[in-house]
């Protein structure tokens, strides 16, 4: 089969960028999606022009490291799975595909293909943690977890972190991708002590970095390769006014020593 | 204060107010709806109910205010978002775009700015009683009287009001656009909130569109009502009168209405 | 001649963790923050240990050529990660765990080391739970274990199929707390390109930034890689695309000794090549042998036909045929290397000929296929995903893949490397596996080594270092690194060959499979040995690097790892040549258990199983860089056993 690509192609985060047509060269239909490029690239490395630049690593769907905006959906036609995991037997012979980067305001570009989504990592560095020093810890099976809440935290914590939500979101909101978050700490038992300042530390530094809103259209958990539910943004937007109604801490008493 | 600031300046902050503000947007549309509904009675029931509004200038005022401040609430705080939300995106796709999302959920901001300009159309209609814009003639004009007092006959003005073709064609697209509105808004409001889980989220969704379907039928009834026959007789003599008396009126300005109803 | 001294404490075993970290030397509290360390790689190893020496007190600078430290390919660990918690009452201990983690390495791995992971183990599963990793728990909210890896206990903990994941995102949150508190520095999109040795000590890195191509120097009082391992070298296996020796191949070159490089783990149940544009192979859990069925045709003839058509008389169950005690249920190295004969001989099936079948027919209908569904659906879709074929109705086509490689850089007790300040973790060092590595470990070794056991050692060796005494980075040694990695870049860019990194890949990857794969023999090492330095030659001569030095250049990226890659396979050639023994994972045909063997006859082995060697290759081959050119110089470090016999490793 071959088909033809549409892809965007931009120097670098300052430069312009616009879209390129290629034709592959003649590719087996059990190819995955990025090896589909691989074979494009070796192409259009023997005619010396520059290959296309494109995040991948694990290639099977784990480490969040692929993107793309295939045909105007992040990770290509089917749900639940992430581009490394798309098969090129999912496009009809000589079609066109429209290969975008993940677009939004947070994620600069840096070439191609491939966008910075450090964002997130700043997200995670303002409170997506459990303050617990190595060593200091109680026993595993010293504190109980209904199997209810431990699957549910689960369910949050597959986030693989790839911003496939934000890239789909009409918003570019980052709210399921944080919600995943703030979730999995939540639903422990381990994580309440932060409880309240964790989300508002999250839910400041996403604003910050300038993500939109949710408008709860769904796109995100269409689109997301772990299929991460709405229902985390719900349980945020509950932490965060549970946060705000509380305050902040009480400054500590005067006394101490003597 | 130091909250309202905390709010107002966090993204999820501006959706608490938009979902709390369309509660109580809400809650003044089933009450105008159960209000509007007693047209379907005999004209005193009506022209009591509004005749009764009118006597209680504090709680009217006080209720418009509220809702005047949740409606500019709701919009600033709608188009802060939409800014923002503009601005997280500055090159969009060309591939398409919003895949999977509810496609009444895209349609909000537009839904919501025919709903505003209906609304005002609405108060320039039946409250102002601006008589450029219903193609019938002056409202303030209808008179009855109830109990031997002389009051507004607003069963008149609505059957005559709705008797005109284009202006129920106006309501009607309007109601459209507000059922579009209520079956995203009502139960995005309870995402916005924090009130869902996997259980109930399917009974919010379900429970959403049958209160927004029941909204559109309750208002909708009416221009339908009113073009299918309804108050016809009442109407015929109300526009006979609406003829014979003069047609200056000096209370025909929004500023009469206000002063009409503090008198 | 590189020193190798292993530094193992004095005393009975079971005390040698406790008497050394006893023993050690303590730095005060005000002194640690004077201290620079350098981590590079945010894996398990890379995160726990960055994020607990910061919580010490130490000034960490993380470094990762990812750009987030959570995508290291530890993500990827499917199964789960051993503990010795005795948490089911079965009868295991530390020293179960040690022993079995021991036998299982072929008895090629430091006991005190192997002991000292077991012990730390329990240590493990209680810092992650208490981070909030979401363990799969049992309905009374304890958590639940299972067996894994042919193990007779059940020791393993897991978090659904994404453990590894989970176990990272531990780690990774409790770098982001040091990251926000100010105890690490991190640097993402910064690949390390040389270690610069200041006076016999390692004292700095030199990074090159993926997004700018600015190269800059960095200076510290130690260095710690922990950078993973190099199976990428076969070109195919299950390691991420990015996977690659450069760092540890680099500190070779600058004199830390590479410890036993052939040993390789090869997995037997992956899905087979579909073709030569294959860039990854992605692994099926090994439980799918449980209730599947091996084999191949009898005949070469029907080896294209539809596996339905085949009758039950013309089908070669080879795995229950050669194996009758374990069946199906061959150890992994058995079960891989009896593929690669089956398929030697022209029988293995699919388009390549590189594939055996495992069919799940019989279980279907012993148990339903609702039962084969509940068990394994989740696999049986992602191979349907992968392949487009429903193995609920036609045998599923599997064949091994590289998956792990025992050997490192050779560490002692301390983790430490042959260079003073350099310190080696996880997969990038070689130390607790052996020649063959247990199902459910890498995980437990990855997480040990960074969590609890450098945090302590690293002590031992700062305290022998003036606090603020490093040098700085306009010292000469660092001038003449960047320098050197400057030069390189500009070599590779100014090749203008006609073939690019990825064919040159694909033909080392190929060279490696064949010759230092699954089964390797002197003959074919020696041809290795001639093909690789040709291979290396023309490398240098026809590269294609497009595009510019600076900014994102993923061409050039390759190109680097590559040329590390290849030097690499010659050097694993020579050791697996060396080795004339088999053990583990390092199979010489020459040395393989013969049906006159006395073992064989007593039914302890069967003909065809790895033969060691113990008089003359109980040690661990540690390999010293010579200069470029010149053949690397092989140190021997003799493994000790003082507690443990070693014995045939029996399968029966």
């Amino acid at each position: 089969m071959k088909v033809t690509l549409k892809v965007w192609r931009q120097k670098d985060q300052k430069a312009p960028g616009g879209f390129q047509i290629y034709q592959s060269p003649e590719l087996n239909p059990n190819m995955s999606f990025l090896e589909m490029l691989d074979v494009v690239n070796e192409d259009l490395a023997g005619r010396g022009e520059d290959p296309i630049a494109f995040d991948h690593d694990c290639r099977e769907g784990i480490c969040g490291t692929c993107s793309l905006v295939i045909d105007g959906k992040p990770h290509g036609p089917h749900q639940g799975v992430a581009t490394c995991q798309t098969y090129m037997r999912s496009f009809r012979n000589g079609v066109e595909i429209v290969i975008e980067p993940f677009r939004a305001r947070p994620f600069p570009i840096i070439k191609d293909l491939v966008c910075d989504r450090k964002s997130f990592d700043r997200i995670q560095q303002a409170g997506g943690f459990i303050s617990v020093r190595t060593g200091s810890t109680p026993d595993a099976n010293s504190i109980l977890i209904p199997k209810e809440n431990s699957d549910l935290a689960m369910d949050a914590a597959q986030c693989i972190g790839c911003g496939a939500c934000v890239a789909a979101c009409k918003n570019a909101s980052a709210m399921l991708f944080v919600s995943a978050k703030v979730s999995h700490f939540g639903l422990l038992p381990q994580g309440q002590p932060e409880r309240h300042r964790r989300v508002t530390a999250m839910v400041q530094q996403m604003d910050e970095e300038g993500f939109g809103a949710c408008t709860v259209t769904g796109s995100c958990e269409a689109v997301c390769p772990k299929s991460i539910s709405l229902d985390f943004i719900a349980r945020m937007n509950r932490d965060f006014a549970v946060a705000l109604l509380k305050g902040g801490p009480k400054k500590p008493s005067s006394g101490g020593a003597g | 204060m130091n909250l309202l600031r905390q709010l107002w300046r966090s993204s999820l902050g501006k959706k608490y107010a938009m979902a709390l503000t369309g509660v109580a947007l809400f809650g003044f549309v089933v009450g105008h709806l159960l209000g509007n509904l007693q047209v379907f009675g005999a004209p005193e029931l009506i022209n009591s109910y509004a005749h009764f509004l009118k006597s209680k200038p504090g709680l009217l005022w006080g209720a418009r205010l509220g809702l005047l401040s949740c409606v500019a609430l709701h919009i600033v705080a709608a188009v802060q978002l939409t800014l923002l939300n503009r601005s997280a995106r500055p090159i969009g796709y060309a591939g398409g775009s919003a895949y999977g999302s509810a496609w009444k959920s895209r349609y909000m901001a537009l839904s919501g700015s025919v709903i505003l300009a209906f609304v005002i159309y609405h108060l320039l209609h039946f409250t102002a009683m601006q008589p450029g814009i219903n193609g019938v003639g002056d409202f303030n004009k209808l008179k009855t009287t109830l109990a031997g007092e002389p009051v507004a006959d607003v069963y008149a003005m609505m059957i005559l009001g709705f008797q005109v073709p284009w202006v129920s064609l106006v309501y009607l697209i309007a109601q459209t656009l507000l059922f579009l509105h209520l079956s995203h808004g009502l139960s995005s409001l309870f995402q916005s909130l924090g009130f869902r889980n996997h259980v109930w989220w399917p009974r919010i969704t379900a429970a959403s569109q049958i209160v927004s379907v029941v909204v559109f039928i309750g208002y909708a009834s009416i221009p339908v009502a009113v073009l299918a026959g309804l108050g016809r007789d009442h109407a015929q003599k109300a526009k006979a009168a609406l003829s014979s008396q003069p047609l200056e009126s000096p209370e025909s300005s929004i500023a009469g209405v206000a002063k009409e109803a503090l008198k | 001649m590189a020193t190798l001294n292993s530094n193992i404490p004095a005393g009975p075993l079971s005390s040698k963790w406790e008497k050394h970290k006893f023993t050690s030397k303590l730095i005060n509290p005000a002194n640690k923050r004077k201290y620079k360390i350098i981590v590079v790689g945010a894996g398990l190893a890379g995160s726990s240990a960055s994020a607990t020496l910061a919580e010490l007190g130490y000034e960490v600078h993380n470094f990762v050529f990812h750009d987030s430290p959570r995508r290291a390919h530890s993500v990827a660990a499917q199964g789960g990660i051993n503990a010795a918690k005795n948490y089911q009452n079965d009868g295991d201990s530390v020293h179960r765990l040690f022993y079995d983690t021991i036998k299982g390495g072929d008895f090629r791995s430091r006991e005190s080391n192997v002991h000292r992971l077991a012990e730390v183990s329990v240590n493990i599963i209680d810092q992650c739970t208490a981070q909030g990793v979401p363990f799969a728990r049992e309905y009374g909210g304890l958590l639940d274990n299972r067996s894994f890896g042919g193990a007779q206990v059940s020791r393993t903990f897991y978090a659904r199929g994404q453990t590894g994941q989970q176990l990272l995102l531990g780690a990774y949150s409790a770098l982001c707390r040091n990251i926000a508190n100010g105890g690490v520095k991190s640097y993402t999109h910064a690949e390390m390109l040389d270690l610069v040795v200041v006076d016999g000590h390692a004292r700095g890195i030199i990074v090159r930034n993926l997004q700018t191509g600015e190269i800059t120097r960095h200076n510290a009082d130690a260095v710690v890689l922990a950078t993973g391992g190099y199976g990428n070298v076969f070109n195919l296996s299950t390691y991420a695309r990015g996977s690659n020796t450069t760092a540890i191949w680099r500190a070779y070159r600058r004199g830390a000794c590479l410890a036993n490089p052939c040993y390789t783990q090869i997995h037997p149940t992956c899905i087979p090549v579909s073709g030569d544009y294959q860039s990854k192979l992605t692994l099926m859990s090994e439980s799918l042998r449980n209730d599947g069925r091996v084999w191949v045709p009898k005949r070469k003839e029907d080896c294209k036909k539809d596996p339905r058509e085949i009758a039950e008389g013309d089908r070669d169950y080879y795995l229950e045929r050669m194996y009758s005690a374990f069946g199906n249920l061959a150890p992994r190295d058995i079960a891989s290397r009896a593929a690669k004969t089956v398929c030697d001989e022209g029988r293995g099936i699919g388009l390549t000929g590189l594939g055996v079948y495992l069919d799940f027919s019989d279980a279907i209908r012993r148990l339903s296929e609702d039962r084969v569904r509940e068990r394994y659906g989740n696999l049986f879709a992602m191979y349907q995903e992968i392949t487009d074929e429903d193995a609920y109705k036609t045998p599923m086509r599997i064949y091994p893949a590289v998956h792990y490689t025992m050997g490192g850089l050779w560490v002692d007790y301390n983790l430490m490397s042959n260079i003073s300040g350099l310190f080696v973790l996880g997969e990038a060092n070689f130390s607790d596996h052996g020649a063959n590595r247990l199902g459910a470990s890498a995980l437990m070794q990855g997480l040990a080594d960074g969590y609890f056991v450098l945090p302590s050692t690293i002590a031992t060796y700062l305290s022998t270092v003036k606090p603020r005494s490093r040098a700085g980075t306009d010292h000469a040694a660092f001038r003449e690194a960047e320098e050197n990695v400057r030069m390189l870049t500009k070599k590779l860019l100014s090749c203008n060959g006609k073939r690019t990194p990825a064919s040159f890949h694909k033909e080392l990857g190929k060279i490696m499979w064949d010759y230092c794969g699954m089964a390797r023999n002197k003959k074919g090492l020696e041809k290795a040995l001639q093909l690789l330095p040709a291979l290396r030659e023309e490398y240098w001569k026809n590269v294609q690097v497009l595009g510019e030095p600076n900014g994102w250049n993923q061409s050039l990226e390759s190109a680097g790892r590559v040329a590390d890659f290849i030097e690499l396979g010659d050097l694993m050639c020579r050791d697996a040549l060396e080795r004339e023994e088999s053990c583990g994972g390092h199979f010489r045909e020459e040395y393989q258990y013969t049906p006159a063997d006395p073992e064989t006859q007593q039914g302890l082995v069967n003909p065809g199983d790895v033969k060691r060697r113990d008089d003359a290759f109980a040690h661990v081959a540690a390999w010293e860089y010579a200069g470029a050119g010149r053949a690397p110089v092989l140190n021997k470090e003799p493994l000790v056993y003082e507690e443990v016999k070693m014995s045939t490793r029996s399968y029966k």
